[in-house]
């Protein structure tokens, strides 16, 4: 069996209000990146938490090999709004133990990665949305992780901003060594098929993953990939794909 | 500008038709005396009344401190176990809607008709600590679920929780549970005081049923304009607060 840093197997998560999600089985191989999409209430919020291990399934298995070393990016910057954003991003070290002056230091550092260098005293509600996000992901990889899980970081950004984020992400991605595994959810087919090596559907009827497909090409993405023939050719496949997971395929 | 000149125009204007009424209507001054009388009893009696508004505001003041650390205390307390929650929030309401005045008697007798100024600041206390209480508890639950769930990721344990971002996120909450919680100890004092009555505390209360009882209307009056002028002084202190912190917290 090859590697694997996070699984699901057969997971399901059982809700007293709304149908149960699952059962869901998913693989993640270390230094991947993975995008999940899906109709709305498809799942792929709790898809991510029980990778993180902030939900337990109801029924099945959620296992990491990355306990301690997963990071979560929410679909807002979800930034404390009394800390500057060196102390938002010191955060995630201060918990564990690390020494103030450190977590102060690398904080510093993660920041200058996504840009924010000069921003370190800045509170959250002086950054623009992209800044905020920008200061999340820096929050995110400050602690080295192995597994990054990110829940529609981007939705709420304007299209250029999230293209400058993905292309970002993806230099982040390819600077480190090792890579660390990234599970991006996301509704934009268009984004899943840039940004990931694999995209999986998440079928909103049963509620399963109902097929995963390889994304072409290298990453980080050469100039104009966008225009290439391939990269539309799967955002049609998906497309076709995501329709037929959609819950008004019944009606 | 014209937010302070307006108001003050206002009230000179309210001042001048009130002085022309009493004095072309001959008003007797035990009735309503005119804002001049009101004016020459603050003047004459302005050492006993700054005295006596120093007591009622030492008061209050000591209410809502007891009052802060009491119902800051229990919802820190009960917010860190759901079960106590449900047990003392009934308890917390029935104290609310609890009138102070009917209350007075018994916390006097218990207080020591000696030592009425502590059951003066015990039934300001009482009524200032159901909105602190409040505040706090729904400010400590406020935090955003996900920089919640945040926490749980990094596990932090309890302690870094509550430092890190339950308080922090209750502030805002507390402050405005404060600036309620101030204005309801001023109304507790004076009406404790009402209720202790026999000149047992000397606050600004006192003053009024004691110039009362002599018929001295201006008297009553000028008592009156000092205890505006102190719940202004207290709601401003509190403003004041909590604009600092405010500033402090985003």
């Amino acid at each position: 069996m090859a590697e694997v840093i996070a699984a699901l197997t057969g997971a399901v998560v059982r809700y007293p209000d709304r149908a149960a999600i699952g059962p869901l089985n998913l693989t993640v191989a270390p230094g991947e990146i993975v995008a999940v999409v899906g109709a709305s209430g498809a799942g792929k919020s709790t898809t991510l938490r029980l990778l993180a291990g902030l939900e337990r399934p109801s029924e099945g298995h959620a296992v990491t090999t990355a306990p301690g070393r997963t990071a979560f990016v929410f679909q807002s910057p979800t930034l404390m709004p009394w800390a500057d954003a060196q102390s938002n991003v010191a955060l995630p070290l201060e918990l564990a133990g690390t020494p103030k002056d450190e977590a102060r230091d690398r904080a510093a550092v993660a920041l200058a990665s996504v840009g924010l260098g000069e921003r370190l005293n800045a509170r959250p509600r002086q950054l623009s949305g992209g800044m905020a996000m920008r200061a999340s992901l820096a929050r995110a990889l400050v602690t080295q992780p192995d597994l990054l899980l990110l829940d529609e970081p981007f939705a709420a950004l304007d299209s250029v901003t999230r293209r400058h984020l993905i292309e970002d992400l993806h230099k982040l991605w390819a600077g480190r060594t090792p890579r660390p595994a990234i599970v991006f959810v996301t509704h934009d087919i268009e984004e899943a098929v840039y940004l990931a090596e694999r995209t999986v559907v998440l079928d909103a009827v049963s509620g399963q993953v109902a097929m995963a497909r390889p994304a072409p090409g290298v990453i980080p993405r050469p100039a104009g990939w966008r225009a290439e023939p391939a990269y539309r050719e799967k955002v049609e496949d998906l497309a076709a794909a995501l329709a037929h997971a959609m819950p008004d395929r019944v009606a | 500008m014209s937010r302070i000149l307006a108001p003050a125009l206002l009230v000179i204007l309210l001042l001048a038709v009130w002085e022309a009424a009493c004095r072309l209507l001959e008003v007797p001054v035990y009735f309503l005396p005119p804002p001049s009388a009101i004016a020459a009893a603050l003047v004459n009696r302005a050492p006993i009344l700054a005295a006596s508004a120093l007591q009622t505001f030492r008061m209050a003041l000591e209410a809502l401190a007891v009052a802060t650390v009491l119902g800051g205390g229990t919802a820190l307390a009960v917010s860190l176990n759901r079960s106590a929650e449900h047990a003392v929030r009934p308890l917390a309401v029935a104290l609310q809607v609890t009138p102070v005045v009917a209350i007075a008697p018994l916390v006097l007798i218990w207080a020591g008709l000696d030592h009425a100024d502590r059951a003066v600041i015990a039934l300001a206390a009482a009524v200032a600590f159901f909105p602190l209480f409040s505040g706090v508890l729904t400010g400590l639950k406020s935090a955003d679920p996900d920089l919640e769930r945040l926490f749980d990721l990094y596990g932090a344990t309890r302690l870094q929780r509550l430092l890190r971002l339950r308080i922090p996120a209750a502030l805002p909450f507390a402050l405005e549970g404060l600036r309620v919680a101030s204005g309801l100890a001023v109304i507790g004092a004076v009406v404790a005081e009402f209720v202790s009555g026999s000149g047992a505390t000397q606050g600004l209360a006192w003053r009024l049923l004691e110039s009362g009882n002599r018929l001295r209307t201006a008297d009553m009056l000028a008592a009156l304009v000092c205890l505006m002028v102190m719940g202004l002084a207290l709601s401003g202190l509190v403003g004041l607060i909590e604009r600092r912190v405010r500033a402090h917290l985003s």
